[in-house]
């Protein structure tokens, strides 16, 4: 098993070099630069420029830039802020906690909500249920989550006014309350898709499951009904899940970027799209590498997990 | 006079328990299972009526389709309520289960009737212990403590003959092979218990020597527990072996129920002779040097034609078609980073053999002997490391791609499952074509006419070429492979498990259709199988595999009238016979399991010497380990 994780975590590695030099690239290969809105303005002369970019390195040629980076990256030092100096790691630090509450949340609504409609699907095969939650899941999928997101702001925030129409708190208060009063909104616009996921993976695991020799056995040995479900078959169908949550983290994340965004939501997603905007190198190479590492870390869980509990694949 | 109130009860109990010992422990009258396809309610199993005594072992015996597997499921009530409806009387010491409300039939189930299924590998839920499973039916159905059901658990597995019980309590399945594993569902059958244990192929998928070592085990319980038994087969051998009374099933009725003995001795029912015409008798074909064809019985009237002996079709003059000297081919097995070699699979290991024109050469052994590798080798379908194969002298695996590609004409195969080789989406015609075009030997108009007369050479009829394979049976289908293998004019067929798959009576007729085949075309088959009665009815020469080496080869006649290699011993002694008179004359089943061919990655093979028993029978010298 240790050998396993030693070797997954090599391939994450290798993975996260590759991730940063692309990132890296495509970044600087982007028009305009950190210092290009100052260039119209009439107080910055040619030599000014010159010095900033000089003084933030950006004059030296691109490998060197991102060498230099990297080194600095894999001793800790992330950089500091083009914008307001900060350094890169407590930007990201403080706009963390609002992003993981927001996945996090999202993630059980979606888990606890599409295994439920998932298993009731595939015990009732072609019901009205059934296929009420197959339409749903197609028309979820479909629906893009910037407009969904805008849909639940104009109805429920300007039309019903029930819910915030954007932020994570309201200033001045910030109670668990109203905290969680404008997590509603978000949350939802981010576990649209997830729980449509999971319910189609859940509803063709279950049903994969149930017609296996074992449940069969198990009802030939006289086991009641609703241990077989909860016993022998879920425990079995529940197995794949742990991959389809691995693999729903990237884009669980890639959500929260525009969740976040239509929402005014203060996480990471808004950060990245600002600092975009900005070309704030450091912060946007800061981030990219710390999703990056999380997907990774994600996806390596999901395949431990899944060792752990499916016995036919502990290694050893 | 009067008789105490309490006096006649006794009587009447007396004369109850009295009644209780003679009546049937199952009997099951008209029942008729049908099932809903397209809004109509089929019948699959149609007015059928046995009993199973106290202690007896009933078999049900039928080839696929014939409605016997529904029937077990509909006497322990597992048909999905929604498409199945089951009619008639059930009746389990006294009471009808088809009556029963579903909570009280949950009693019934793994309590007193219980079920061993054919799939042991699939059978058993991969993610609980196994420990778990079987004291999962104690706790429910004896309200056992989960300590006292634990102790009954290692109790049951040690009943069962698996090796350091206690031990394995707390082990998942998969470190179970598969013989193990029917073993695990035996004890949980066994558990609590049961009056009647309804067997559904249990040995099916089992090698033969562990399908001898179950079937010994379940006539010991049988014994020690006095339960009934009903066993579900489509294998005569195996009918013959244990079973006291028979029921023979066709087309989802019950043609024939009578004792065992009667019913192979003098067979009533067309169709029962039919089948037991076309079992293969290992024994048989004693002082028949020739391959022979089945009888056919025809299913209706009972009227069987004369089986033939084949003509010599083995050209003797001409130098072998196929030479194949020190063949290995090993896989190796890697993990880690950079996939370092941990072990290899020595599939095949230093074998040397030739086949003539004409011939038909027998590869059988048990699972994981190397026999499939061996004709993929020769094929060079898998990359031997070592060794040459020549055929008509010219060394197939020094080939280039196109020379292969070339030479490949002349060497077809077939595979075992004829409903994977085949391509759905392709007609039946295509699919034989496909070789013709894929040579480009054939223009259209010539590749019609040419799968015409394939399709008429291998008993199907030329229209069929435009249906596809979902219309056509197990065994149409196999003929299909067939033609579609010949369509290229070889002059060696593979025939890789090709009539395992397939019914007793539909195999009969593919043999037969080979044996055909082969006296008009002058093939010559490398025939893989692990059906040593099949092997005996139409070879001329046998190899027998162990671990990837061949421990005994030569003519048929020979090896199997007089067996040297330990293991070719066991092997024969361990097929059933299809005779119910020669019962038990010969058991003595080990507890061995099938060893692995993985070794370590520096393992060097020991250097054989081989024996010559009678001219071309050659056996290999065995060690110590034969001994025991």
């Amino acid at each position: 098993m240790a050998r396993y994780v030693i070797n997954r975590l090599g391939q994450a590695i290798m993975l996260l070099v590759i991730v940063s030099a692309i990132g890296f690239a495509i970044l600087h290969l982007a028009p305009g630069g950190p210092l290009s809105q100052y260039a119209a303005s009439a107080q910055m002369t040619q030599e000014d420029l010159d010095r900033v970019t000089k003084q933030l390195g950006l004059d030296r040629p691109l490998p060197i830039q991102y060498l230099d980076w990297f080194g600095r990256m894999v001793r800790g030092d992330w950089g500091r802020s083009y914008r307001d100096g900060e350094a890169v790691l407590s930007v990201i630090g403080s706009h963390l906690g609002a992003t993981l509450e927001l996945m996090a949340t999202a993630t059980i609504i979606a888990a606890l909500l599409g295994c439920w409609i998932g298993i009731l699907g595939a015990l009732r095969r072609y019901s009205l249920f059934d296929s009420l939650a197959t339409v749903g899941a197609m028309i979820a999928l479909s629906i893009p989550t910037f407009w969904f997101g805008l849909v639940m702001i104009y109805v429920f925030s300007v039309k019903l006014g029930w819910l915030p129409a954007g932020n994570r708190e309201t200033v001045g208060d910030g109670s668990l309350l109203d905290l969680l009063h404008h997590l509603i909104a978000p949350a939802l616009v981010l576990a649209l898709v997830e729980t449509a996921m999971w319910g189609r993976f859940m509803r063709s695991s279950m049903l994969e499951v149930i017609n296996q020799d074992y449940i069969r056995t198990a009802r030939a040995k006289g086991m009641p009904e609703w241990r077989i479900l909860t016993l022998h078959a879920l425990r079995n169908a529940l197995l794949p899940m742990i991959t389809v949550a691995g693999l729903q983290f990237p884009t669980v994340l890639g959500g929260a970027l525009v969740a976040e965004t239509v929402f005014t939501w203060p996480g990471m997603g808004r950060l990245f799209l600002d600092s975009i905007g900005y070309r704030d190198y450091p912060v946007v190479m800061g981030i990219l590498m710390f999703s990056a590492t999380m997907v990774l870390i994600g996806s390596l869980l999901a395949d431990i997990l899944y060792a752990v509990v499916d016995p036919r694949i502990r290694v050893g | 006079m009067s008789i105490g109130a309490s006096g006649s009860e006794q009587v009447v109990a007396g004369a109850r328990r009295l009644a209780e010992a003679h009546a049937p422990v199952l009997s099951v009258a008209g029942l008729t299972t049908s099932f809903m396809r397209e809004r109509q309610w089929i019948p699959v199993v149609r007015n059928v009526s046995f009993d199973v005594a106290a202690r007896e072992t009933v078999a049900i015996v039928g080839e696929s389709g014939s409605g016997k597997s529904v029937t077990a499921l509909s006497i322990m009530r597992l048909i999905p309520q929604e498409s199945g409806r089951i009619e008639g009387r059930v009746t389990l010491a006294g009471r009808d289960l088809l009556t029963l409300p579903e909570p009280s039939m949950k009693d019934i189930r793994g309590n007193e009737v219980a079920m061993i299924f054919q799939e042991p590998m699939t059978s058993l839920n991969p993610v609980l212990t196994i420990g778990f499973q079987i004291a999962e039916a104690l706790i429910y159905h004896r309200g056992l403590s989960r300590a006292a059901a634990e102790a009954e658990t290692v109790r049951l597995l040690d009943r069962v003959r698996i090796p350091a019980a206690r031990s394995r309590f707390h082990e998942h399945p998969h470190r179970f092979s598969g013989g193990m594993r029917q073993r695990v569902m035996i004890a949980m059958a066994l558990a609590c218990k049961p009056k009647l244990l309804i067997a559904d192929e249990p040995t099916t998928a089992l090698d033969v020597t562990i399908q001898a070592q179950i079937l010994m085990l379940l006539k010991e319980l049988q014994e020690e527990e006095g339960m009934s038994i009903l066993f579900i087969t489509h294998d005569m051998g195996v009918v013959a072996e244990i079973a006291d009374r028979t029921v023979v099933m066709y087309g989802g009725q019950a043609v024939e129920t009578d004792a065992t003995a009667a019913i192979f001795a003098a067979p009533s029912h067309p169709y029962t002779r039919a089948l037991l015409a076309a079992v293969p008798r290992l024994g048989s074909m004693d002082g028949r040097p020739r391959p022979m064809r089945f009888p056919i019985v025809d299913k209706v009237t009972g009227t069987s034609d004369e089986p033939t002996d084949t003509p010599d079709t083995v050209s003797t003059a001409e130098r072998p078609l196929l030479e194949v000297s020190n063949l290995t081919t090993r896989f190796p097995i890697r993990s880690g980073l950079f996939g370092k070699v941990s072990g290899r699979v020595h599939a095949v290991e230093n074998i040397s053999f030739t086949l003539r024109a004409g011939e038909t050469l027998a590869l059988v052994g048990e699972s994981g002997c190397g026999k499939s590798t061996t004709g993929r080798s020769i094929l060079k379908l898998v990359a031997p490391d070592r060794g040459t194969v020549l055929l008509d002298g010219r060394d197939v695996l020094g080939m280039d791609d196109r020379t292969l590609r070339d030479c490949r004409k002349q060497m077809q195969i077939v595979f075992q499952d004829p409903f994977a080789s085949l391509n759905p989406r392709m007609s039946v015609g295509a699919a034989i074509a496909a070789p013709l075009h894929a040579n480009g030997l054939a223009s259209a108009s010539q590749a019609r006419d040419k799968v015409a007369d394939l399709l008429v050479r291998v008993g199907l009829t030329a229209d069929m070429a435009a249906r596809f394979p979902h219309e056509f049976s197990g065994g149409q289908r196999q003929r299909i492979c067939i033609a579609r293998a010949l369509a290229l004019g070889p002059r060696l067929i593979v025939a890789d498990e090709a009539v395992s798959a397939l019914d007793v009576s539909v195999k009969a007729q593919v043999v037969n259709l080979m044996l055909d085949l082969q006296a008009s075309m002058g093939l010559a088959y490398l025939f893989i199988s692990h059906d040593i009665a099949v092997v005996e009815r139409m070879s001329h020469r046998v190899a027998v595999m162990y671990l990837g080496e061949i421990v005994e080869i030569g003519p048929r006649a020979s090896v199997f009238s007089n067996p040297q290699h330990p293991y070719t011993k066991k092997l024969m002694a361990a097929v059933p016979v299809p005779d119910p008179a020669r019962r038990g004359a010969r058991r003595q089943a080990s507890n061995d399991e099938i060893r692995s061919p993985v070794r370590a990655p520096d393992y060097q093979p020991p250097v054989r010497q081989y024996r010559e028993v009678t001219p071309g029978h050659v056996v290999q010298l065995w060690g110590e380990e034969w001994s025991a």
